[in-house]
């Protein structure tokens, strides 16, 4: 149980951050549901991202730092194509291309490197992050596009009658992350039920083991590639209708890093877990946290949304570096 | 010798899988140097030798693991130079492994079914949606998968996860793995490793069940010389890599050379 300690301390720490602004009556209970909400939709979407990370990481042990470009890429190619025919048939179009690119990455830099230290790995994803990022450009543009889901935008109110003041959500945003659950939840099953989903454990948790039994280990690849790349479709298709389609984008599917970090790299309901947990520890820090630590410094404010994922992990790296779920790492000999 | 031995004798054809003047190094170590040995049908052949002698290597080259700088191999009537891990397990060779290489993190079942995965052949879409074809494939590799279990007595740890099972089961878990794969031949990396007398003696007994009941091809690789010279057909000798003998267990006892490996190098 000692040993435990940092963990429990940082626990309690978020735990108490969370009650807190209810607990002392700073929030109304409408605005705090409401915030609390809006941190769980958006935490989704984390979830999701970081999902594909922890796929590609399990089935390859490649730490995919173009997950981020991978999101723009997409969304790019969404909102540029959907000017040129009906958004549904961009989409599919989208997601032909990032099988391609799935396919072409397993047989141009997997491949060959497979063997080699996992530094080469690592310069090769990020070689593929600065590819995909200006390839991008090169093809459809550096400017800020528009993906329009059709979906109103405006504020709803709901729990009017239970909460004073109602709670305003966005529908699009509302529908964006059911849909982001749903799809994690299929992921899950996939994963879980299906011959190809045991495949896929098989090989992330044996390489010669899985190729012993016939599965090939390329075709996996393809697989986790394409499946990251739908990931990445997805997520990418919802932030561009939120935000607008644009270069910043990379920088916050980007936020699957520490998101991974906390759920641990090797796991599914750790990748889960942890985007709902940076999802509302960012809003909630950002919307209370932030005019407090104002106030009390007297500092500029605003901007904890861009540096709390990253602190939180960087904590977690200190107190648990395997991560919520992660199996601490033994090397076998 | 009894009936079912000459039974057993009788059935022993011709040669399936033949290794010819195979060399394997690794920077300057010689882990096979121009090493022949062949394996007929139906026959339980061991490998034998002390700790380093390349038996793990020769498994590695038959099942494609390792790629032999020199030397081929004949299997079902073509030659290869080396051999690929995917195409050797379509082609009805299945394995186990010294160093458990189970998959840890799932259940006994899941382990076993996977070793099912070649036969399996509907698509994603399909299994995604767990209908028609799929499902009626999955419950028909669960029905072969579970005779497996009852086969090898492990009934009780079905929904185990693997890596919580002793050492011995563990064993008997990857053996059923590659048993799921129906395999024509069977290559056991020191299957007896580690466990008691009275585990021995079970696994002896599965192995030999397998080779008697299904036909199966089996290349074993054993340091525990009392069950080696008992259960198997022939037995290739290797040591540093070369082969120093080769027969059956009565000629590789009187052989000199393998005396002298054997008194020379203490396990
Ligand atoms: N992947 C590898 N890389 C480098 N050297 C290797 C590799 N595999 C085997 N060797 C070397 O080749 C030689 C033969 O190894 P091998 O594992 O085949 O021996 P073995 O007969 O199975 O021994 P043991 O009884 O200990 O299992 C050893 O010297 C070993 O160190
Ligand atoms: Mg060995």
């Amino acid at each position: 149980m000692s040993k435990h300690w940092p963990v429990l301390t940082l626990g309690a720490v978020l735990l108490v951050g969370l009650v807190l602004p209810i607990a002392t009556g700073a929030s109304p209970p409408g605005f705090y549901v409401e915030v609390l909400l809006g941190g769980l939709m958006a935490g989704v979407l984390y979830s999701l991202v970081a999902l594909g990370f922890a796929l590609i990481f399990k089935a390859s042990g490649v730490f995919n730092f173009a997950q981020g470009s991978m999101v723009l890429f997409a969304a790019l190619a969404v909102a540029r194509l959907g000017e040129q025919m009906p958004l549904w048939v961009a989409m599919l179009l989208a997601m032909v291309i990032m099988v391609a690119l799935a396919w072409l990455i397993e047989r141009l830099v997997l491949r060959p490197l497979v063997n080699q230290e996992g530094v080469a790995l690592l310069m090769a994803t990020l070689g593929v992050t600065y590819f995909l990022d200006g390839f991008g450009q090169t093809l459809w543009g550096s400017g800020i596009y528009k993906i329009d889901l059709g979906i109103a935008k405006e504020p709803v109110m709901i729990l009017d009658q239970v909460f004073q003041g109602g709670i305003l959500v966005n529908k699009e945003d509302f529908v964006a992350a059911l849909v982001a659950a749903g799809l994690v939840a299929s992921l899950v099953l996939f994963f879980q039920k299906t011959s190809t989903g045991r495949a896929l454990r098989a090989v992330a948790d044996d390489h010669q083991a899985a190729q012993s039994i016939g599965i090939p280990l390329n075709y996996i690849w393809v697989i986790v590639w394409s499946v990251a790349g739908f990931v990445a479709l997805v997520a990418g298709v919802i932030w561009g209708s939120q935000l607008g389609v644009q270069f910043s984008l990379s920088q916050v599917a980007l936020k699957a890093l520490p998101v991974v970090i906390l759920g641990g790299f090797t796991s599914i309901a750790g990748a889960i877990v942890g985007g709902l947990i940076i999802g509302v520890g960012e809003k909630m820090a950002e919307v209370f946290l932030g005019p407090v630590m104002v106030k009390v410094f007297d500092l500029a404010g605003g901007g904890i949304e861009n540096w709390f994922a990253y602190v939180l992990a960087l904590l977690f790296l200190l107190v648990r570096p395997e991560g919520l779920f992660g199996e601490k790492n033994i090397d076998r000999v | 010798m009894n009936e079912k031995a000459i039974e057993h004798a009788h059935r022993i054809g011709g040669v399936v899988l033949a290794l010819e003047g195979v060399s394997l190094a690794f920077g300057g170590v010689k882990a096979l140097s121009d090493v022949s040995f062949d394996v007929r049908e139906h026959e339980v052949r061991a490998i034998i030798g002390p700790n380093g002698a390349g038996k793990s290597s020769m498994l590695n080259v038959i099942n494609g693991v390792y790629h032999p700088q020199q030397g081929t191999i004949r299997y079902l009537g073509r030659e290869y130079h080396d051999m690929d891990p995917h195409e050797v397990a379509m082609s009805g060779i299945s394995r186990t492994f010294q160093n458990l290489a189970l998959f840890k993190g799932m259940s006994v079942l899941d382990n076993i079914m996977s070793g099912r995965n070649l036969k399996m052949h509907s698509n994603i879409l399909l299994q995604a949606l767990r209908i028609g074809p799929a499902l009626r494939e999955e419950i028909e590799h669960r029905e072969v998968v579970e005779g497996i279990i009852d086969f090898l007595e492990i009934q009780a740890y079905r929904k185990t996860q693997v890596g919580r099972l002793p050492y011995g089961l563990q064993k008997r878990v990857d053996l059923a793995r590659a048993l799921a794969m129906e395999p024509r031949i069977l290559l056991l990396d020191e299957p007896m490793a580690g466990m008691n007398m009275e585990e021995k003696q079970d696994m002896c007994r599965f192995i030999l069940d397998v080779n008697d009941e299904f036909g199966t091809t089996i290349v074993l690789i054993e340091h525990d010389m009392s069950v080696v010279m008992d259960i198997s057909d022939r037995v290739l000798v290797l040591d540093y890599g070369k082969k120093i003998g080769d027969g059956t267990p009565d000629e590789v006892r009187a052989n000199q050379a393998v005396i002298e490996a054997y008194l020379g190098v203490s396990h």
